[in-house]
């Protein structure tokens, strides 16, 4: 994916040139190993700051809603998906946008790094052929990079963009995952179980809404959370404050969420955010048998009703 | 003062004797990364000696992310209805063991904050005092860390009472460097034996190594020389400001980010006023009941973190940065924002200027 | 130690609706431990948190003068939670009082001074303690000429009215009020903006200091015309509204550049606010 960088550059230059687009969402290059940064380039001049690596799991489509202007974007496939989520719900207009797409083979999760060389102390990283090496104080070892991938990689089945004006590269593979099966360990739990997994999960949160806030869906002027008449939810990092915020979240979610992973990956106390999103994802496909963001003229199934809609619920 | 060698049984055995007697606060593994605990006897060989930075600093420890302020009852059948009545909290004497130079060096510029010539921020004040710290060295700075180019060190001694250095070889060298430290060692004795000129002199080749470990940031006199008006409308934080999603990271995980909120909160009758960790990254800190916000845009919101620490911080107290440079922003920041560039940033847009 | 953050019980005594709108009433509260009133001792130009406890704390400024003794007195706009609740308390209810915060109007240089006062709206509440102040009869020859600008929307917009037209009788104080505009045939005052009106009036500005508190637009269109007067920045002093919680600089919210608006503040002369940012 290393080579995509070049092409992302070149298109970028031609896009900023021809005055296509007013500027470019891309990534470049970050200060420490295994992070990348969000840019906005303007100039033609600055496109060499551009890059992509397996580092790039910040969901660009974050920074579109109330953006004005044409605007250029890279993206991957989950971010795609957003993007046209994003459209459905009016923040951005698809033909302000040109989407330069970025079949992905999965980003990486410098958790799992961390975790296989005991330190979050990593001097350097690079990859090739399926390795990635990695270094640092007293250790330097070669891992497989299908064991690093982000929780939400493993299980994608969108890797290629579903909406793009361009491809920096063929097509990949998709695949062909079971996306469920921790979801149905967890449904599977008797409700003293799940309550008590869930209070464990949640009990690290210090509140910080870097999930929110990494979420491009997460773009309500006024958080329910920061609400004060009524105010709906404590501030405190009190159990039922924290779940509450997280579970409501989640309920947003629904019918919307693409799995792009940002949530889980902001998180700076490793809380497996996604999965109640996923749950929701899953009682949605199963209710409505609708995936998010897949079809731009599509209506999502929580703000459109049939008549054979289930109701299963309704007791 | 004293400087004794102990073998890593001995000092085990030092802070268990502590926890006897006081309470005791140190750094365990939980889950995948450490935290600062109250930790018994039994707990005192959990004790991560060689640990990188805690995840969350150990602010919270003199300024817990939440905690009740007042109490008070809402029922006018109440004769004390609406009255509020401070939280009885402990402020026995206690022990943090293990803290890392730069968090101790972060509450000396807390200090500056909370104990004031005018006001003493009660909490804040009694825990302080009430509190000893015993703080470990760091052999082995993390790439992330530039604790020598903000005025402290992987041996600053500062904000400490006692300094321990790993040897490297199992043993740890305890320095004992305020008078503070020296009670500690009276009322629990260390044991150990008086270090000798060789265990001397492997601290002083630790310290070395581990300053040399450090990549200076530069020279940061500028931040103090050039006025607040340059920095403040200077054209750079457009371009810091584009990644950052405003959320609570850098603040919740720095050791010196102070600012807070006060909320009520009521069940039924009974009702307490908090205090909680806030941050200068949400839009609601500075939203006036009117609707205007002073710092509506997150440009502005962005500036004021770093204007704050690298500047306003160092114009009205005139004690350099409020940043010790350990690191954790740098790597938790979920976009990469690094403190780091934006103070170079910072340093080249003052060279222009000239 | 002394908890900075523990409010005084007072018990709210009386509320005068004061505005047609009724959105603005002021609220006489009494403290209930003796003790408490003589520890708060304050100038005119400081302001306290109102604490509502269940529903949280507001920064007001003070509008009774340190002369009037037995009391203080805060006039409150319906904007929010706090402001809201305290609406629709009644008299009787206790609540608290923390303070005296911020810096006073500068009184060791207004003495000896003329002061021209020059308020707009709701902004009049430390610019009636000052004049109240000013008035008393023992502090009354401390000052030189005192002038008055003070207007609102309309007349039912203006606060404490029955005190304006008193003052506006008297001889040792100067008293211009000014609406944007009215229906009133009887109204026998000023109409027209308080830019407008300072302008026309020209009080001298030779060894004056002018006090500016109103709306942001009005503060605007008023500074060039004191300028044209002859103040300098260092003499026109306004009085800054934040955001605060703690009052005592420490929760952090309320900067501009250096300094806190509850601590350092919230009094400003604008050649301080000049040197810093402007982010308010």
């Amino acid at each position: 994916m290393f080579d995509y960088t070049e092409k992302i550059r070149e298109i970028a230059r031609r896009l900023l040139q021809e005055k296509k687009v007013d500027g470019i969402i891309g990534f470049k290059k970050g200060t420490i190993p295994m992070m990348n940064q969000p840019v906005f380039i303007t100039s033609p001049d600055r496109v060499e700051l551009l890059h992509w690596d397996s580092w790039c799991g910040v969901n660009l489509a974050n920074y579109l809603p109330k953006r004005e202007g044409r605007i250029g974007i890279v993206a991957k496939g989950c971010d795609t998906r957003s993007i046209v989520v994003l459209s459905q719900e009016n923040q951005v207009q698809r033909d302000q946008l040109y989407i330069i797409g970025v079949p992905c083979r999965g980003m990486l999760d410098r958790r799992k790094v961390w975790e296989v060389v005991g330190s979050t102390d990593v001097k350097g990283i690079e990859e090739g052929n399926g390795k990635v090496r990695v270094w640092g104080n007293g250790f330097d070892l070669k891992l497989e990079r299908s064991e690093l991938l982000q929780n939400n990689c493993v299980i994608c089945v969108h890797r290629n963009p579903v909406v793009f004006d361009e491809l920096v590269a063929d097509e990949v593979e998709e695949q062909s995952v079971d996306r469920y099966g921790d979801i149905r360990n967890i449904e599977a739990m008797s409700s003293d179980e799940k309550w008590n997994l869930f209070q464990e999960i949640f009990s690290r949160c210090i509140r910080c809404y870097a999930c929110r806030n990494a979420c491009p869906f997460c773009y309500c002027p006024q958080c329910f959370v920061d609400e004060s008449r009524p105010q709906w939810v404590g501030k405190t990092i009190d159990r039922t404050d924290t779940l509450t915020f997280h579970l409501l979240r989640a309920f947003h979610m629904a019918g919307r969420c693409t799995d792009c992973g940002a949530c889980e990956r902001a998180c700076p106390v490793g809380i497996p955010v996604r999965l109640l999103t996923k749950k929701l994802e899953k009682d949605v496909k199963e209710l409505y048998g609708y995936e998010a963001g897949v079809q731009l003229d599509e209506r999502p199934p929580l703000d459109t009703y049939k008549p054979d809609d289930p109701e299963d619920f309704i007791k | 003062m004293k400087r004794l060698v102990l073998t890593k049984d001995e000092l085990t055995a030092w802070v268990r004797r502590m926890t006897e007697g006081v309470r005791v606060f140190a750094p365990v593994a939980v889950g995948d990364y450490d935290e600062f605990r109250l930790v018994d006897s039994d707990q005192a060989d959990l004790i991560r000696w060689s640990y990188q930075n805690t995840r969350l600093s150990p602010k919270g420890l003199f300024h817990p992310q939440a905690e009740r302020m007042f109490k008070f009852s809402t029922s006018k059948e109440d004769p004390e209805w609406n009255i509020l009545k401070e939280v009885p909290k402990d402020f026995s004497p206690r022990v943090i063991v293990g803290m890392r130079p730069c968090d101790a060096a972060a509450l000396k510029i807390m200090d500056v904050n909370f104990d004031t010539p005018e006001y003493k921020d009660p909490w804040w004040v009694r825990r302080r005092e009430a509190t000893t710290i015993v703080g470990l060295a760091c052999t082995s700075p993390s790439s992330t860390c530039f604790c020598t180019s903000v005025n402290s060190g992987p041996f600053d001694t500062k904000g400490l009472d006692v300094l321990l250095v790993p040897l490297g070889d199992g043993r740890f060298l305890l320095d004992v460097v305020s008078e503070r430290g020296e009670e500690l060692c009276q009322q629990f004795g260390p044991g150990g034996k008086e270090a000798d000129s060789e265990a001397i002199a492997t601290y002083e080749g630790l310290k070395k190594k581990a300053e040399a470990a450090l990549v200076p940031i530069g020279d940061l006199s500028p931040l103090k020389e050039r006025d607040m008006l340059e920095f403040f409308n200077s054209p750079i934080w457009d371009e810091v400001q584009f990644a950052c999603i405003n959320c609570g990271v850098c603040t919740y995980l720095c050791p010196t980010c102070w600012c807070f909120d006060i909320q009520d909160e009521v069940y039924e009758s009974e009702g307490c006023r908090l205090r909680l960790w806030d941050s200068c990254m949400f839009p609601l800190f500075t939203l006036h009941g009117s609707g205007h916000n002073p710092r509506a845009e997150k440009l502005q919101r962005v500036r004021q973190r770093f204007m704050h620490k690298l500047k306003y911080y160092v114009d009205k107290y005139g004690q350099g940065v409020a940043c010790v440079g350990c690191g954790r922003c740098v790597q938790f920041c979920p976009v990469n924002i690094d403190i780091r560039e934006v103070i170079r940033l910072m340093l080249v847009q003052c060279e222009c200027a000239v | 130690m002394n908890n900075p953050y523990r409010p005084y019980p007072v018990v709210i005594d009386d509320i005068i609706v004061e505005t047609d709108d009724k959105n603005l009433r002021t609220y006489h509260l009494k403290f209930l431990n003796p003790e408490d009133e003589r520890a708060f001792q304050f100038l005119p130009g400081q302001f306290a948190e109102i604490s509502v406890p269940g529903q949280g704390e507001i920064p007001i400024g003070i509008a009774s003068s340190p002369t009037e003794k037995g009391f203080l007195k805060f006039t409150i706009n319906k904007v929010g939670k706090v402001t809201t609740y305290l609406h629709n308390a009644r008299p009787g209810e206790v609540i608290g009082v923390r303070g005296p915060l911020g810096k006073p109007y500068p009184w060791d240089k207004l003495e000896g001074s003329n002061v021209v006062i020059i308020g707009g709206g709701f902004a009049f509440t430390t610019l009636r303690s000052s004049l109240v102040y000013m008035l008393h009869p023992d502090n009354r020859s401390l000052f030189g000429d005192i002038t008055v600008v003070y207007g609102a929307r309309n007349p039912g917009l203006l606060l404490y009215k029955d005190e304006l037209f008193e003052w506006e009788k008297r001889d040792d104080v100067t008293l211009h009020i000014t609406v944007d505009a009215t229906d009133d045939p009887n109204w026998k005052y000023n109409v027209g903006f308080v830019p407008a009106i300072t302008k026309e009036k020209a009080p001298s500005s030779e060894n004056a200091y002018a006090i500016v508190c109103g709306p942001p637009i009005m503060i605007k269109f008023t500074l060039p015309v004191l300028t044209d007067l002859g103040f300098p920045p260092d003499r026109i002093i306004t009085s800054l509204e934040m955001r605060m919680k703690c009052g005592i600089g420490m929760c952090g919210r309320c900067n501009i550049g250096t300094e806190y608006v509850c601590k350092d503040g919230p009094v400003f002369t604008f050649e301080q606010l000049s040197r810093l940012p402007n982010e308010y």
